[in-house]
């Protein structure tokens, strides 16, 4: 009996469902739980970027955004939900940038079979580069790989090119998110004969204690960070607590946040962070975003994170997302493109500085080309460092690549294994 | 007035034990189940099933093997999350290393192996009770989350460590994989709910469950009486183990397809399970689904109300959600610490007299 008048009630909730609206977007994010710290900068950009081509532009080509949001709250079954009701909103979800490992790899059988593209910037399956595969899925500018690698990098850099016999201790999440730059940085110590130790950490990361007091034991040379929401600000401040030497504590883009940092006061000041982006409100897209976005009244969220890391991430997630929409209508011609569309777009995306300079983000982030056969970018990205007197990261580096030798190797066994498993003929 | 014993004679053994004696009760549990299995499917879509009925179906399974431990038996267990990964890898396993047998059969003997590994974990039950078993089931929720995490074999060495279930087919028609049509999943699911449910009911009004329920009220008296309470606690843990991998292998192959054993399968699941039997009602097969369907369906309801119905911001209606959720839980729990199946037992015995009580 309560099942059934649940179920109708569900029907009725059903019905109201958002307002129709011609493009799409699907913003499934988490404001809530141990992740939100982290979560809520980056969504909060993703949408106020649409907001403002809302606003300033009327829409992408004359097509209005609708935007919708769903609240995942980096749960897997959450995500799946969120997935199932999103995925018919308006005209169908264009594009999917589901923030989370964990639920991309249960999105991408479903949205590859519903024909919706997933991009996941900078996390996700690595080896969704290889679009051959993985049709649609992106994993454009940067991936996880190319993080492990711009790690080692930099780290060759400070020792002139030698690390052999240095010891290097990896501290990831313990699950698909964490454990996916192992493999690399195993070929890389195997290549440049310096010693991995790793160190996992449990959901939710609150608890670090025996991990640290084993990195003050172990007394590694570098400690390399695979972390997330609250797990960052927790290891920053036990790295502070035993006074590692912060300019050799080195996090992958997701443990680089003013919100990780901050916690730990001046002490976490030398923090470094990798980056595939530019960091900072310098730019004039920002004039525009506070003119038409937050003066107005519209900022997503409670509008405080504008120009923060993770807020400059989302938002370049969203130009990217309307940068593939634009290319999409040059190339069927059509404003109000369906998400098959889109993927052609996306596959057929080329970013040059002279766009990014355009929409008023000159420099923002490396130039790259999408196609078949590389759905996951160049590779490049760049560190940066935390200036606890400032307040703010800063690039200390160029924009360098990553090992491809190493990297186009592992993606092409990763990729091979997933088509063999799941009976796919490589596209190209 | 219709809700009567009165009237419906019984003139042989087997009616006079059938499930449900009165009537009403047996036409409403036909009904119910024609409408599950002929009219449901016809009307499903991907959300309906993916958000609502799977997982109603599959912890309503979790539930049902976790009352068998805790309520009918008095065996507490905290390692249900554990017990269900151990179900899930064994699935996934299975799949993977004999692609050419059904996965039903790979459901079923998943369910098989973890009982097996919960029959090993209930061993301390023959010397600690209580708290102190809650503790040592505990440590099996964390053994195990540890082992798979850890052990590159039971992922089959995968780079990210997530298990992924690959296509399967029943009678030529995919439930596993994204290509499957809703209505399968939902039935596959269904039958095992359905099959479960009907074991479990008929298990303890037998000799098992009425040896169960003598150690849960007493286990001296219960030896006393002739109970090995050897043999009653370990059935009773692999009867419960049996059901928790099945709902765990089912949860991982036909609900999520890819799952990663921490975030899954963490001692959070546990007590969910936990709490959908206490909510739902200790010793009650109805009480797991209604414990289920509490906890599975109520969010997935207040969510679509508040978000999509109201327009509310999500991260407020996912606070509320936290909070109308738990204090309904509390509610429930002081105005019926028997959990929703003694209300419904409440409700049975007014309907008998309805509508001349006096």
């Amino acid at each position: 009996m309560k099942q059934k008048l649940m179920a109708t009630a569900l029907a009725a909730a059903l019905m109201a469902g958002p307002a129709l609206a011609d493009l799409t977007i699907i913003d499934t994010s988490y404001r809530t739980g141990p992740y939100a710290a982290n979560g809520i900068p980056f969504s909060d950009g993703y949408q106020d970027y649409f907001t403002l081509l809302n606003a300033r532009d009327g829409g992408i080509g004359g097509e209005k955004i609708n935007l919708v949001e769903c609240e995942t709250g980096y749960n897997t079954e959450k995500g799946v939900e969120c997935y199932e009701a999103t995925k018919g909103a308006g005209n169908g979800a264009l594009i999917y940038q589901p923030l989370s490992t964990g639920i991309t790899y249960q999105l991408i059988p479903k949205a590859s079979a519903d024909g919706i593209p997933l991009h996941t910037m900078g996390y996700g399956r690595t080896s969704a580069k290889n679009g051959g595969v993985f049709e649609w899925v992106f994993n454009y500018p940067a991936n996880y790989w190319d993080g492990a690698s711009h790690a080692i990098t930099h780290i060759l850099d400070q020792n002139g090119g030698d690390i052999s016999g240095k010891k290097i201790s990896l501290i990831y999440h313990n699950s698909a998110y964490g454990k996916e730059p192992i493999r690399t940085l195993e070929e890389l110590s195997a290549k440049h004969g310096f010693e991995l130790v790793l160190l996992p950490v449990d959901h939710p990361g609150q608890e670090q204690k025996s991990q640290w007091l084993q990195i003050r034991r172990d007394r590694p040379d570098y400690v390399i960070m695979w972390g997330w929401g609250v797990m960052n600000q927790v290891a920053i401040q036990e790295a502070v607590n035993i006074r590692f030497p912060m300019e050799n504590f080195i996090g992958i883009w997701w443990s680089g946040s003013e919100n990780d940092v901050k916690a730990a006061g001046p002490a976490a000041n030398g923090y470094k962070a990798l980056t595939f982006h530019n960091l900072g409100r310098d730019y004039p897209v920002y004039a525009d975003i506070q003119k038409h976005v937050v003066d107005a009244g519209k900022a997503a969220g409670a509008g405080d994170q504008v120009g923060s890391v993770l807020y400059n991430r989302g938002m370049y997630a969203a130009m990217l997302a309307a940068e593939a929409i634009k290319t999409a209508q040059e190339m069927h011609g059509v404003s109000a493109i369906n998400a098959a569309q889109l993927r052609d777009g996306m596959e057929n995306l080329e970013m040059t500085e002279a766009k990014m300079t355009a929409l008023g983000l000159p420099g923002f982030g490396p130039e790259f080309k999408v196609s078949c056969e590389n759905h996951g970018g160049n590779g490049y990205g760049a560190v940066s460092q935390w200036d606890a007197a400032a307040g703010e990261f800063k690039l200390i580096t160029d924009y360098f690549q990553s090992d491809q030798e190493i990297i186009s190797k592992l993606v092409a066994e990763d990729s091979a294994a997933f088509a063999a498993e799941n009976g796919i003929t490589p596209r190209c | 007035m219709f809700y009567r014993e009165a009237g419906d004679f019984k003139t042989s053994y087997v009616d006079d034990n059938q499930t449900f004696p009165i009537k009403f009760d047996r036409y409403r549990y036909y009904v119910v189940l024609v409408a599950a299995f002929a009219v449901i499917p016809f009307l499903l879509n991907d959300y309906w099933v993916n958000a609502v009925f799977l997982p109603f179906l599959i912890y309503s399974i979790a539930a049902i093997g976790l009352n068998i431990l805790v309520g009918y038996c008095g065996q507490v267990s905290l390692g249900t999350g554990g017990f269900m990964a151990v179900g899930a890898y064994a699935c996934y396993k299975l799949m993977v290393a004999f692609p050419e047998i059904s996965i039903f059969f790979h459901v079923i003997i998943s369910g098989g192996i973890t009982a097996l590994v919960c029959v090993l974990f209930g061993l301390p039950s023959l010397r600690i009770k209580g708290f102190y078993l809650a503790v040592a089931t505990l440590a099996a929720q964390f053994f195990l989350v540890w082992l798979f995490n850890r052990v590159g074999w039971f992922y089959n060495y995968s780079a990210s460590g997530q298990i992924n279930a690959p296509e399967r087919t029943v009678f030529g028609i995919a439930v596993t994989g994204a290509q499957n049509p809703p209505w399968s999943a939902y039935l596959f699911c269904l039958v095992f709910t359905v099959a479960c449910a009907i074991i479990a009911r008929n298990l303890t009004r037998g000799m098992a469950g009425r040896k169960w329920m003598a150690i849960r009220d007493m286990d001296i008296a219960a030896e006393i009486i002739g109970v090995n309470p050897l043999k009653a606690k370990l059935t009773a843990f692999a009867v419960s183990g049996f059901f928790v991998g099945i709902s765990g292998a089912l949860f991982f192959s036909v609900y999520l397809g890819a799952v990663e054993v921490g975030e899954a399968f963490g001692i959070n699941k546990s007590f969910l399970v936990l709490f959908m039997v206490i909510i739902g009602g200790l010793g009650s097969i109805f009480g797991s689904f209604a414990g289920a369907a509490f906890l599975v369906l109520l969010p997935v309801l207040l969510k679509n109300v508040l978000v999509g119905g109201l327009g509310w911001p999500t991260d407020l209606a996912a606070h509320l959600e936290f909070m109308i959720v738990g204090s309904l839980i509390i509610v429930f729990l002081i105005a019926e610490p028997h959990g929703l199946a003694q209300l419904w037992r409440v409700a049975k015995e007014k309907l008998r007299l309805w509508p001349f009580p006096h």
